[in-house]
């Protein structure tokens, strides 16, 4: 297991032995809707992980780092950050999807880029986001998000 | 739910087909497969645990409770750690903005609550951490924790500005 593995279970540890203390009931119910939760995400978990075992052992890296890496430039970014705006993945699982990117040679920027757009901008919940705020709030927020992604991935691109 | 499962079901099959017309692969599919499954399933319960605690300990009405209020610096760091804490996904969180707004909260404040919201969860940041490393994790989260409070600041201009002059130009 790796330190990050342990370094999470020995703080969930460490919280549901706390909320026990304080309060048993609470700390039940949330159990049963962590196992919930669990159980209602596993299957698309394991629906990523089959693709990425497909992605990483039959497409070469050549190929994706020449559409999202290194020598792929701007346009690239473009692309991923569009591709991040439109998908409606799950974030934790972006992550996981993110790391066999990068494995596959596709650049730093680019696989930044993918996972701040996912999280940040919501092209599906919009209508919803225009409903409760009106539509100058929402469009601005997700119009702003897209512009500091990119600035905020070509920052880590180009200090990792 | 049922559906999630039954589409597992259909994606491992053509897997299966995948990999009988490319049978040389084999290993290779396998393997990586393997490795993220067991890094996945090393966190998940425990980020599932934890993401249960805070839906139960911490209601709704109790980060409305102390938003409402904030403002400043204080009010950006509070909307920032509310927005962190797991308590659902993100259509959860816009008509809690929006009784935020109705209430008299500070725009940036909404702003910065929800884009944290959408994107510095703790269980997410776990995830981040295990797959990409505390150097890629770390710098991001710091580079969008700067970015969103400046952009909450400057939306809360844009808006405040255009509803000026909205104001001025109506007799």
């Amino acid at each position: 297991m790796s330190s990050t593995a342990i370094f999470i279970n020995i703080f969930a540890v460490g919280c549901i032995i706390l909320a026990f203390i304080r309060d048993r009931a609470k700390t039940r119910q949330a159990f049963i809707i962590g196992l919930k939760s669990f159980f209602r995400i596993l299957p698309i978990v394991l629906i990523v992980i089959v693709f990425i075992g497909l992605f990483l052992g039959l497409v070469q890296p050549s190929k994706i780092s020449k559409i999202i890496g290194d020598q792929a430039g701007f346009g690239g970014i473009i692309f991923v950050a569009l591709l991040g705006s439109i998908l409606h993945i799950p974030a934790l699982i972006s992550f996981p999807l993110a790391a066999s990117l990068l494995e596959s040679e596709a650049s730093i920027t680019a696989v930044a880029v993918f996972i701040t757009t996912l999280t940040m901008i919501g092209t599906i919940t919009l209508p919803l986001e225009i409903k409760e705020l009106g539509k100058k709030m929402a469009l601005l927020r997700n119009g702003i998000s897209f512009i500091i992604a990119i600035i905020i991935a070509v920052i880590i691109g180009s200090i990792l | 739910m049922i559906r999630d499962y039954a589409l597992l079901g259909v994606v491992l099959i053509i897997a299966a087909v995948i990999l009988m017309i490319f049978p040389d692969r084999f290993d290779a599919v396998t393997t990586k497969s393997w490795k993220y499954f067991a890094e996945m399933m090393m966190i998940l319960p425990a980020v599932m645990l934890i993401l249960g605690l805070f839906t139960v300990l911490i209601s709704k009405e109790t980060v409305g409770k102390y938003l409402g209020k904030a403002a400043g610096i204080k009010g950006i760091l509070l909307a920032i750690v509310f927005g962190a804490l797991p308590t659902g996904p993100l259509y959860v969180a816009f008509p809690v903005a929006a009784t935020l707004l109705k209430k008299g909260a500070r725009i940036s404040n909404v702003i910065v609550f929800l884009s944290a919201w959408a994107c510095i969860k703790l269980p997410q940041e776990m995830v981040e951490l295990q797959f990409l490393g505390l150097n890629f994790m770390a710098s991001r989260l710091i580079l969008t924790i700067v970015f969103v409070s400046l952009m909450g600041v400057a939306i809360e201009h844009m808006i405040e500005w255009s509803d000026k002059k909205a104001i001025g130009s109506k007799p």
